[in-house]
């Protein structure tokens, strides 16, 4: 401020030094919003790590639970991982195919007008809450023929496939239309273009986003509550049964009054969490990497 | 190129004498086309036709539709949301736009090189191939590569990486490649849309070299805002310039088609004066 006794000098603002601690204080309090999200993140993970800590062994994962076990033989939630394992797979099964088909249609062959109502259609679809896909499937698969392993995979395949098809469409989006008339230029038909051409070109941008739906609904209670969640604690592959799940175990051993029940909930959720997020480590990778494959043109 | 403009453009004598006009076959006949993006008309009102076996250069300032009427010769626009086309465009006396005709089929005799090189993102080789299988080449797909890539001036310099990816290539050596792949095909018509546009003069020269070269076996219509280079290659040139319609709008029409010679030495249109002169555009 020493300038202030030269005149207007154009370099010159009123309240400098205002602003400036203005903007130190705005910058601050944008960083503790982020400090905050982060922190979320790791009291969550610290806490689920530091309880779960002590059952996290290889018994959790191969050997199913011992209903009121009065003895120290070794128990986990093999039946769990087991069940969510096939829930999540044929979720995925129904889901993917569905949600390319969806997303190479509004994009590749769409009308504006249809791509734009569509879009909105599956947004509206991924906002809906799970538990409402739960009741649904409940009417739909449930009443009357009692709770599947189908059922759960039915309701989760519902969950994803906006999630699928949406990233679809954003990687399909970024296939530059020269590439496009490159193709229909030579005389080739459109769907051997998008088959050919085009597909090649997003399979990185497809499984990320699958990737990330998996991990998205491989957490999922709600819907598998009402849909899938009557079981014994015995191993079973065969999904015409009610399959039991990770979340829905973790979900009835915190009503446990068995303080080893609780510990062996934590140790799952530690499981699921670290599932998560390595999968998701693995898109964001998988999503760059294909993007850059992309842009390399 | 040179963006210098010579007071006049020398025409080069690179181009064989033309028959008179009777006694060429035409290959295309346009008549009364406008082409239309949702209100706004790109070109209106153009009638002119192409002749079989010579290159047919499209000139005119930026703006002027070029690109737009080039790519209605092979139905390219059908692609955009909102184009529309009214007139008629005949190839061999048939409406491409007719009920019956498959824009995949009118694509499929009248080919096409962008702008910007686009290769695909495969090997050099299957670059050429991959057109040629997928549309029913299916023998001698190798001699037909090395024939496509030597008539595209290309083959010499990737004879010995034909597995290499294409991207991996120079920004002219792509579009010679992109020229390899839409000939492999056998196409009637090669439409290029200022090929060169993104080249620097070797990569121009090849390219100019290999349309003289091939325009016994195939027809060429070329988009350029070089004038040189439409004075070098082609045979006829259309002259195309942006008009004032009512309510401010601004098209492109036809001003002037001619024998390239006439276009450059003695046209017959003010406007068509000014522009290879280069007191406009």
């Amino acid at each position: 401020m020493s300038a202030h006794g030269m005149g207007a000098s154009p370099l010159q603002i009123k309240n400098l030094g205002r602003r400036k601690a203005v903007n130190r204080v705005m910058e601050l309090l944008a960083w503790l919003a982020a400090a905050i999200a982060v922190a979320i993140l790791g009291v969550v993970i610290w806490s689920v790590a530091k309880r779960g800590a002590s059952e996290l062994n290889l018994n959790l994962l191969t050997k199913p639970p011992i209903p009121f076990s009065l003895t120290n033989a070794p128990q986990g939630l093999a039946n769990a991982f087991v069940g969510t394992l096939v829930v999540v797979g044929l979720a995925t099964l129904m889901a993917l195919p569905v949600g390319i088909l969806v997303a190479i249609y509004l994009n590749e062959f769409a009308p504006a007008s249809i791509r734009n109502g569509i879009t909105m259609v599956l947004d509206v679809l991924n906002g809906v809450p799970a538990i409402v896909i739960g009741i649904f499937v409940y009417g739909l698969l449930v009443v009357g023929h009692g709770q599947s392993g189908w059922a759960g995979a039915f309701a989760l395949a519902c969950l994803m496939l906006p999630l699928v098809s949406r990233s679809t469409m954003e990687i399909l989006a970024l296939v530059p239309n020269s590439l496009r008339e490159a193709s229909l230029g030579l005389g080739v038909p459109q769907w051997r273009t998008t088959l050919s051409i085009i597909l090649p070109q997003t399979i990185g941008g497809i499984l990320t986003g699958t990737v990330l739906a998996v991990a998205r609904v491989a957490g999922e209670t709600a819907p598998l509550l009402l849909v899938c969640s009557l079981v014994g604690p015995q191993i079973n592959w065969n999904p015409q049964h009610a399959l039991q799940t990770i979340p829905v175990a973790i979900f009835e051993l915190s009503e446990s009054p068995d303080p080893a029940d609780h510990a062996r909930a934590w140790a799952a959720a530690l499981v699921l969490l670290l599932f998560i997020l390595f999968t998701s480590l693995g898109a964001r990778w998988l999503a760059n990497r294909s993007r850059r494959k992309i842009a390399a043109r | 190129m040179s963006t210098t403009i010579e007071p006049t453009v020398r025409v080069e004598t690179r181009r064989t004498p033309m028959p008179p006009r009777e006694r060429l076959e035409s290959i295309f006949e346009v008549e009364g086309l406008d082409a239309i993006y949702g209100a706004k008309p790109a070109v209106k009102g153009v009638d002119m036709k192409v002749y079989k076996n010579l290159v047919t250069a499209i000139i005119g300032p930026s703006g002027c539709g070029k690109s737009t009427y080039i790519r209605c010769f092979n139905r390219m626009n059908d692609l955009i949301p909102g184009f529309r086309q009214e007139g008629t465009i005949r190839y061999h006396g048939q409406d491409i736009c007719g009920a019956n005709v498959d824009p995949v089929a009118v694509r499929r005799m009248i080919g096409m090189v962008f702008q910007r090189p686009n290769p695909f993102p495969k090997s050099i080789h299957d670059n050429v191939s991959w057109g040629m299988k997928v549309l029913g080449i299916k023998d001698d797909v190798n001699e037909r590569v090395e024939r496509a890539l030597t008539q595209a001036a290309l083959w010499d310099e990737v004879k010995d990486r034909l597995k290499a990816s294409a991207l991996s290539l120079s920004g002219g050596q792509q579009q010679r490649l992109c020229i390899a792949r839409a000939i492999a095909v056998e196409p009637d018509v090669v439409l290029m849309d200022e090929p060169a546009s993104a080249l620097d003069p070797i990569a121009t020269k090849a390219i100019e070299e290999l349309m003289h070269n091939l325009k016994s076996e195939y027809t060429f219509v070329i988009v350029t805002h070089n004038m040189q280079q439409a004075a070098r290659v082609a045979d006829m040139t259309a002259f195309f310039s942006i008009s004032q319609g009512g309510e401010g709008q601004r098209f492109g029409e036809l001003v002037e088609y001619d024998a390239t010679e006439k276009i450059f030495t003695a046209p017959s249109d003010s406007r068509t004066e000014d522009y290879v002169t280069g007191r406009f555009g």
